[in-house]
């Protein structure tokens, strides 16, 4: 399937009950496609609504209205009311997140965050671990780390298990929330070079990206979520 | 009816009335129909206090009959004075024949112990039980012991195992040794040691077994399976001991130990002593006899 | 993975009188999931679990759950003694006091070895074997195995009361606020045992908890109850990250960060 992913008239808004049930509208009419093999950039400002699009892609977030088609196995899911059974299958198998921040869980080492997606998927642990460590290595984090639980880590070192974890799987899509942010110029170049390295094993990537150097080298294409902004009538 | 003058005259044969009587022969007769499982009875005040086998007595009560031979026993002795005043007690109230000797008994009252000598059809032994419910000393909450043994959730039991083992290296349960009856009821035997536990297994004899305080009533009918409970690598195993009666030479026999002196002499000898004298009679000896002892003087 | 589901609740209502415990919940539990039931002090969440655990009778609705020989059973139409056996086998209950699910007059062995007992293993070694293997499944070195539970912390207890309900491979486990009275590093400690060992055997959980955090880090799914009703349900991140009910938002924005 060449398009493995399109999302379509998506809409969100939060409403604020604490507050007076205020809505703040924060996306609408979102349309957009991502082809197999390439990566698609969110672009716009702070606040213009990339993360909560990316977030809803996810099902992390509720989608309000449209529909967010993926592929998953040959079959076309609606992500958008899609049961929570479904979403997590889908995270499973079809879609991988490298998330602004990681979330880490007391006690689990850093070799084990980053295997565990392979292991959900019944690659046997010693296989997940080869390929956590050849990732981390890669990623230039120091091998005395591994066998920590990260929370301890700098927000770098936090980052690079983040990517690791969300890039171990071959997930045939593939979503990055500022995946360099923290990030040194060795590290990022890592990064963009297993960016290329997944578009050419056909990943669909969506990401978003502060950093322009980052930017230029891995978008194929950019999407302007300030084209989406709530309340505006498309034109 | 012409009643003897005495100072209980006042008191119906075997100092029950026929009503108490009929609803404890109920509570029997439904005990008997489900082997192992403690039928609830209403419970009589009787003339000596609770522990005294009030349970027991009330039971040997409603099924005694002036033809009756009755034997009364407390751990195995005939002549101590609880085993004395129940025989006593019934004696004047029933006014039946007693006898010491096991197998010319027809109703035998015991608290503790099974005879040596084996029980024949037609005989009735009669146990003093003190707290019938095996499952008890874990599970506190009487309706829920109830529901276990309804539903035959009898894990528990084993865990009473597992934990004396775990701590003294085998199963130290050494009386009051859990069965399980007809493959169905885990019962409690009664303080017996665990030795009398196979004399249980197919007897010909009936067993019953009242609780006095605690207003149960239990049976084994003849010829019942009656299992002690245990683990596959730690078989039921009863005493043994490493020497013989000291009195009439018995072995294979529950022996009790005699202290003879505060210089730290003892023997062990017969538990039953009825089976010990009638040994005796017949020309058994121990290496402590008298006569032995005598000629050895 | 199988395609039908666990345990199937529809419509169940308690009421104590004219009070509500929790009405009209209806959801679907798959084999492997962990489903949090949150709310505050009150709202239905216990009273719902005990009558799915079938320690309560529900005034109405149903619940079936799929037998290992995949029929499936009303468990309010089952015989007690059927209930019985489930809860002892395909079933674990956690409490949150761990006196309460805890035999705490016998030994650490004989409480993990209990239900092993209970189903007819007759095995001393073999029992005493698999006991010493789940201690040390749940962090409890194999010398306590002939202590007392009376003799242990509140977090090892609690953890020896988990490792007492995994013994025979339950596939559902009830947990009643399982980390409740204990201390916030041995709660973390405990949390990230339980995780372990719901993922290792694939374990379906509901969990009753006011703790977010634990929600978050155990679960998949969420319900968010408020006076015996549902009033969000859905994937646990989603309602934690995007609460849409009003009291959801409430109990989200009460907390720090989860
Ligand atoms: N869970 C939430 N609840 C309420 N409001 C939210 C939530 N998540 C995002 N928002 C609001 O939605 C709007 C879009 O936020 P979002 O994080 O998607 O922006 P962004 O484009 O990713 O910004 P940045 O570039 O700063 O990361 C903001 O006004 C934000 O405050
Ligand atoms: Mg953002
Ligand atoms: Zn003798």
């Amino acid at each position: 399937m060449a398009t493995p992913l399109i999302v379509s008239e998506v809409a969100k808004a939060f409403t604020m009950h604490l507050r007076d049930g205020i809505r703040l509208p924060v996306v609408s009419n979102v349309s957009f496609s991502v082809r197999a093999g390439e990566c698609a950039v969110l672009g716009g400002p702070s606040g213009a609504g990339k993360s909560s699009i990316l977030k809803m892609v996810y099902g992390n977030y509720g989608v309000d209205q449209g529909q967010i088609i993926v592929d998953h196995h040959g079959q076309l899911v609606d992500l958008a009311t899609a049961n929570p059974r479904t979403v997590l299958a889908v995270r499973r198998d079809t879609i991988g997140y490298v998330s602004q921040f990681l979330r880490t869980v007391p006690r689990v080492s850093a070799l084990d965050v980053v295997a565990e997606p392979l292991v959900a998927r019944g690659v046997a642990r010693d296989e997940a671990h080869a390929r956590a460590a050849e990732l981390l290595g890669r990623l230039n984090l120091p091998e005395r780390l591994w066998s920590l639980p990260p929370a301890t880590f700098s927000g770098g070192e936090q980052q690079r298990v983040n990517i690791a974890r969300g890039f171990i799987t071959d997930h045939p899509v593939l979503l990055l929330d500022e995946p360099t942010a923290s990030l040194d110029a060795t590290n990022r170049e890592v990064v963009i070079s297993l960016i290329e390295e997944k578009k050419l094993k056909g990943v669909a990537l969506l990401g978003i990206f502060h950093d322009a150097d980052v930017r230029e080298a891995v978008a194929d294409r950019i999407v302007d979520v300030t084209e989406f902004a709530a309340g505006k009538i498309a034109a | 009816m012409s009643t003897p003058a005495t100072d209980i005259a006042t008191y119906n044969f075997a100092y029950l009335d026929e009503q108490t009587k009929r609803m404890i022969r109920r509570a029997i007769l439904k005990g008997i129909a489900i082997p192992g499982y403690q039928v609830p009875f209403a419970s009589r005040e009787m003339p000596m206090p609770y522990g005294w086998g009030t349970g027991g007595v009330q039971v040997t009560a409603a099924i005694i009959g002036p033809d009756d031979v009755l034997k009364v026993i407390d751990q195995g002795a005939d002549d101590t004075t609880n085993a004395v005043s129940i025989r006593a007690f019934f004696q004047k109230v029933a006014d039946v024949a007693v006898t010491t000797e096991t197998a010319k008994a027809t109703i035998i009252q015991t608290r503790h112990r099974i005879p040596e000598h084996p029980l024949t059809g037609g005989q009735t032994l009669v146990y003093q039980v003190p707290i019938p419910e095996p499952l008890r000393f874990l599970e506190p909450r009487e309706t829920e012991t109830r529901k276990m043994h309804a539903l035959e959730e009898y894990g528990l039991m084993h865990v009473k195992l597992y934990e004396d083992i775990a701590r003294h290296g085998r199963i130290a349960t050494t009386y009051a040794y859990p069965v399980k009856v007809e493959g169905r009821y885990v019962m409690d035997p009664s303080p017996t040691p665990k030795f009398d536990n196979p004399k249980m297994h197919m007897s010909p004899a009936l067993q019953l077994f009242g609780a006095g305080r605690e207003k149960r009533i239990y049976a084994v009918p003849p010829f019942t399976k009656v299992v002690s409970l245990d683990f596959e690598d730690h078989p039921f195993e009863i005493q043994t001991f490493d020497q013989p009666c000291a009195l009439c030479g018995a072995e294979q026999v529950y022996l009790d130990e005699v202290i003879l002196d505060d210089k730290g002499g003892h023997m062990f000898v017969c538990s039953d002593t009825d089976h010990c004298e009638t040994r005796q009679a017949c020309g058994h000896r121990g290496h402590l006899s008298p006569d032995i002892l005598e000629t050895a003087r | 993975m199988t395609d039908e589901p666990l345990l199937r609740v529809t419509a169940l209502s308690k009421y104590y009188g004219s009070r509500i415990g929790c009405e009209d919940i209806s959801f679907d539990l798959w084999p492997g999931e962990v489903l949090a039931i949150v709310g505050e002090s009150g709202s239905g969440k216990t009273t719902l679990l005990n009558c799915l655990a079938t320690r309560l009778l529900p005034t109405s609705g149903t619940a079936s759950y799929r037998m290992r020989d995949g029929q499936w059973r009303d468990l309010y139409r089952m015989s007690e003694a059927e209930r019985r056996f489930l809860m002892r086998t395909d079933w674990g209950f956690v409490h949150q006091n761990p006196a309460d699910g805890l035999r705490m007059t016998v030994s650490a062995g004989a409480n993990v070895g209990e239900r092993l007992m209970a189903v007819g293993d007759r095995h001393y070694g073999n029992i005493r074997s698999t006991a010493v293997d789940w201690l040390s499944r749940v962090e409890i070195g194999e010398e306590r195995i002939d202590d007392e539970p009376r003799a242990f912390s509140g977090g090892m207890r609690q953890r020896l009361q988990i490792a007492r309900n995994l013994v025979t491979g339950p596939r559902l486990v009830f947990m009643d606020e399982p980390t409740g009275g204990l201390d916030v590093s041995v709660q973390a400690r405990l949390l990230d045992l339980l995780r372990g060992l719901v993922t290792d055997l694939g374990l379906a959980a509901i969990v009753v908890t006011h703790d977010l955090a634990v929600a978050r880090l155990l679960s998949q799914r969420m319900m968010v109850m408020k006076n015996g009703h549902v009033v969000e349900a859905g994937l646990t991140d989603r309602v934690l990250d995007d609460p849409r009910a009003p009291y959801t938002q409430l109990l989200v924005s009460s907390i720090l960060q989860v």
